[in-house]
Parts: C-alpha cells; sequence; structure tokens
C-alpha cells in the first residue's frame, strides 16, 4: 500500500471535460465521488463532464441529463391526460405527475364537473413538486405564488443540466434576459422554457438561451452574457437579483438558518468512500461458523 | 397547445417573422455530404436546421414488369422512425411517409429525369431496379423538399454495380451513372393564414393551413404538384405559391455539383 501511495498521481486538471473510461487519477490518495469509480487502483470517469477536483476528492458534473423529479421545484409540466379526480401532467422526464383535483384550484368544484374547464389536454401549466416516492410516483400542486396555466406564448426545451445556470445566481440570468429583450420568460427546473412577447425579442432570447447552454461551463458566463446582450439590443444592463416572490428557491426555509450558510453538501459521501477501509476489517469479524437455520 | 402554437405563430408572421427568426421566404442553412453510405451506389446527407435526412440509392439486377420489358424500374420509399421525431410510432408506413416517397418519386418520374429505357439489361429478362430510400434522422419538417433534394444528388452521385455473370457486384462500381437529362427539384409553400412560407420547420408544418408542393426542372418546367391541408387555395393563392417554388428551386440548384 505504500507503494502505492508514493505513485498517486492526478492525471486530469480540474475543470476538464473528461469521457466515460477515461483514468482520472492513479493510486490511493484521490476518492470517487459522484460520476466516477474506483477499480483497483485507478478512479475512472463514469459520465461526460466537468471534472471537478475538491482536495482530493473527484467528482463529474454532467454536460447533458435528464430531468429527475425533485421535492419543491417549480416545473413547467404538459397536461397529458385527465384522470378521474385530476390530471396527469408530463414531466419532460421519464416520470409523469398527477396534478390531483385538491391541489389543482381554489374554485370549488362540483361532482361531475368537467375538468378540462380548468386545463385541457396539451396545455401547459407552471406547477410545484410537492412529493415524490422512493418509486418514483410524482404529485404537483398549483397551490403557490407564480404557480398558473400558461396561456399564449410558446414552449422550448433546453438541457437539464444546463438549467441552474440558465437560472443564473438568485434569477440573475433570466432577470438579465428579461430586461434585455421585454419579453415574458419563466424556467422550468425541468428543462422546460415558456417564453412570451415581441417576436423578434423571442427570437433574441431563444438566441440568448442557446448560447449559455453552450457555454455553460465555461467560467465568467455572466459577463459575458451580458456584453453579448448589451451589443445585440443596445441597452444598458444590470445584474440584478430576482425579487423574492419570484424567486426560483422555492425550498421551505430551514429552522436552522438558511441553506447557503449551511454545511456544505457536495463533499464526499460515505457510500462512495472506499478508500482507506480496505486496510483493516472495518466490523465485528465473524469468526465462528455461521448460525445455519433453526432447529426444529 | 396546437391552437396556442398556432395562434402565435400566426401573431409573430403578421410582423414577418417566423417562430425560429427567419424571413417568410428564406431557407435554413443547409449543409449537403455525398458519398456517407459507403455500402449504397449512391447517397446524400443534408442537414438543413434541425431537419437531418439521408438519402440512399440502391442499384440492382432484377426482372422488368411484363408490360414493360425494356425499361428498368424506379422506386421511391421514405421511413418516418420514432428516432427521428417522438411524434412517429413504428408499424406500417405512416399517410405521410407514403405520400413524401410518392411525391418525390412524382417528381423523378413525370419529369423524365431518368431514361428508364436506358436501364435495360436484356429485355424481359434483366434489368436495373433503382431503390430510393428517404430516412429522416431527426424530422424537423420540410421532408418532402429535403428528401427530393438529397435524392436528386444521391442519383447524380450513383454509379452502377459490375455486372458479373448476370449479377451485380457490389463491391465493383463501374464508371457508368444514371444519366439524369434534368434535374427535378421540388418545393413546398406552406399557407399559414395569409402568409406564404417556404422550408417549414416541424411546428410550421403541424399547423399549416394548407401546402403545396410544386416539382419544376432547370427552366422552370413543371413537372407535378401535390396540394395538402385542410383549407382550400384559391387561383390567385396557387399563382403566388407557384412562382415562389419555382424561384426557389432556382436558388436550390447551386447546391447540386
Amino acid at each position: 500500500m505504500t507503494a502505492a501511495k508514493e505513485k498517486s498521481a492526478l492525471l486530469v486538471k480540474d475543470h476538464d471535460v473528461v469521457v466515460p473510461g477515461e483514468v482520472l487519477a492513479q493510486g490511493m490518495e484521490y476518492l470517487p465521488s459522484q460520476g466516477t469509480y474506483r477499480k483497483d487502483e485507478n478512479i475512472y470517469a463514469n459520465q461526460t463532464g466537468l471534472l471537478i477536483v475538491e482536495g482530493k476528492v473527484l467528482k463529474t458534473i454532467p454536460l447533458a441529463s435528464a430531468y429527475l423529479p425533485k421535492k419543491y421545484d417549480v416545473i413547467i409540466g404538459r397536461v397529458q391526460d385527465i384522470l378521474m379526480t385530476g390530471w396527469r401532467i408530463d414531466t419532460n422526464s421519464p416520470y409523469s405527475a398527477v396534478l390531483p383535483l385538491k391541489d389543482a384550484t381554489f374554485d370549488y368544484i362540483k361532482k361531475g364537473a368537467d375538468l378540462t374547464a380548468f386545463f385541457n389536454i396539451d396545455e401547459y401549466v407552471v406547477c410545484k413538486i410537492f412529493q415524490v416516492t422512493s418509486q418514483n410516483l410524482v404529485d404537483v400542486s398549483m397551490k403557490g405564488p407564480g404557480l398558473r396555466k400558461l396561456q399564449g406564448g410558446r414552449i422550448i426545451k433546453v438541457n437539464a443540466a444546463k438549467v441552474p445556470r440558465l437560472i443564473g445566481k438568485r434569477g440573475s440570468m433570466v432577470m438579465m434576459i428579461k430586461s434585455a429583450t421585454g419579453i415574458q420568460l419563466i424556467v422550468g427546473q425541468n428543462g422546460i422554457v415558456w417564453l412570451n412577447g415581441d417576436p423578434e425579442q423571442e427570437v433574441l432570447a431563444i438566441e440568448a438561451i442557446r448560447k449559455i447552454e453552450e457555454e455553460a461551463h465555461v467560467p465568467g458566463l455572466t459577463e459575458r452574457m451580458k456584453k453579448w446582450l448589451e451589443k445585440k439590443t443596445g441597452k444598458k444592463i444590470e445584474i440584478q437579483e430576482m425579487p423574492e416572490e419570484e424567486s426560483y428557491d422555492h425550498r421551505p426555509p430551514r429552522r436552522d438558518g438558511p441553506r447557503r450558510d449551511g454545511p456544505r453538501r457536495d463533499g464526499p459521501r460515505r457510500d462512495s468512500y472506499r478508500g482507506p477501509r480496505r486496510d483493516g476489517p472495518s466490523g465485528p469479524r465473524r469468526d465462528g461458523p455461521r448460525r445455519g437455520p433453526p432447529r426444529r | 397547445m396546437n391552437n396556442a402554437l398556432k395562434e402565435h405563430i400566426n401573431q409573430a408572421l403578421q410582423k414577418g417573422v417566423r417562430l425560429d427568426g427567419r424571413k417568410l421566404d428564406e431557407w435554413r442553412p443547409m449543409t449537403i455530404e455525398t458519398g456517407t453510405i459507403s455500402t449504397a451506389e449512391g447517397s446524400a446527407h443534408i442537414k438543413c436546421g434541425e431537419m437531418d435526412v439521408v438519402v440512399g440509392v440502391k442499384i440492382d439486377v432484377g426482372k422488368p414488369y411484363p408490360d414493360r420489358p425494356d425499361s428498368g424500374t424506379l422506386m421511391v420509399s421514405a421511413e418516418l422512425r420514432p428516432m427521428s421525431n417522438p411524434r412517429y410510432e413504428l408499424g406500417p408506413p405512416s399517410i405521410e411517409s407514403i405520400e413524401a416517397s410518392r411525391v418525390i418519386d412524382r417528381g423523378i418520374r413525370e419529369s423524365e429525369a431518368i431514361d428508364e429505357k436506358s436501364l435495360c439489361i436484356k429485355k424481359g429478362e434483366q434489368v436495373w431496379m433503382v431503390n430510393v430510400d428517404v430516412c429522416p434522422l431527426n424530422h424537423d419538417g420540410n421532408l418532402i423538399d429535403l428528401g427530393g433534394l438529397a435524392g436528386i444528388i444521391a442519383l447524380k452521385e450513383a454509379r452502377l454495380p459490375k455486372l458479373v455473370d448476370g449479377q451485380a457486384d457490389f463491391h465493383v462500381h463501374t464508371k457508368t451513372g444514371l444519366k439524369l437529362s434534368c434535374l427535378p427539384i421540388p418545393v413546398t409553400v406552406v399557407k399559414i393564414g395569409d402568409n406564404f412560407l417556404i422550408d417549414p420547420t416541424f411546428d410550421e408544418m403541424s399547423v399549416a393551413d394548407a401546402r403545396l408542393t410544386v416539382t419544376s426542372v432547370e427552366d422552370g418546367k413543371l413537372c407535378s404538384m401535390q396540394k395538402g391541408g385542410e383549407q382550400p387555395l384559391s387561383i390567385d393563392d396557387i399563382d403566388k405559391m407557384v412562382t415562389l417554388a419555382v424561384k426557389t428551386a432556382k436558388g436550390l440548384r447551386k447546391y447540386i455539383k
């Protein structure tokens, strides 16, 4: 083991783009995390993405990914079907969601009422995921600030892995595009984007969104986008954060203070931290004979 | 959403803008590659915006039809796979794919670009059979035009395989191609509201009131037409659409070397 430790070496740089099967590091010095794995003495990449080196921990951030429903996400869904007591919503993910009657509207719905009057098939709604079960049954709600049916406008899809960059720090990127183009814009966490406004400005906004998607992994994105938008529109743009009521952070406030100040969550997880444990026994040894089936 | 989308497209068209920022009579940026399929006798691959279509030409030896013993055959088929657009399903050919293949076929056949008589090897026994397969890899509208354009490019590139003991040897190609007497190019003009557009995207196709595909050759002669969509067209409309289609086809000829 000591010999292996001496040989430990990182074969790639921080923020490199890596591909599956690429050897990232040799030796036991480094630890695999999300999107990487250890085989024998080497650490390999599991997915195409940006490599992040945090001390000794290696992880990748995927360049492209499908959306997976997460609690408290605000998404834009398409009404897929009308059920007995609600609506089935396509969430742009492998799992569709159910919008139950009681969470759909504050109005009183009479027994036997025509549910298409509220939401019809192929209409789009802004809704919030309030439950995801272990079996990936998703429930969404329409009760909350900013949750509504979308009228008019158009829908485009973006890569779900790039949504955080498209929203920006506290919604700054969205606010920037909105103020530059003067259109209405809603970004769902599931990668569905709704725009409505002047057609030419819509085209400009989409161009900006595609540019963000393409360059999301290159640092200094906000500044670059600001300059780009200023050049395109000839307007002076100020980077501003989104007002609280429009915010994309829909998690309920934590009792022990805001999340930002809490412990970092993206450190190594226990389940992927396998290094030093190989050296010795990790649990009580089972030296004695195992117990057989109970006697009759 | 289709109604909402249609309204939105219409609103934008009032201001002379399409949803992707093009003008009404503007073609998407296009790249063309030839010879992409090594097992085909001729092939062309067109990327036009998000649309991506491959056409392969296969030339084999076969028996002629009894009523036309001295002419070769031409067959065009199109396949719309779910991989190219989630709106398509597996199964027997859909109406849309049959229409696309037949309109492309009609353009080539009626323009008499290929002299079928020249494809005869031995009268009544052996002729060359030309198969054109249109396969969109990513379907974003305007299949007929791009399939037709790729088809004619692939036919122009195609070389006959070597004939060995009455059988085609596909490993060896001769230098003889199919002698095309003209280049028929289909152009679809779509009517949405009062506006006429060319090179429609999938969304624009799905909300179109009516469409007219016009195939024309170099000198502007028309060789086939196909009308689609639910709304009727007036004589005036057809006049405008044909003029636009012929003008566009002239512009597209620069892509055929």
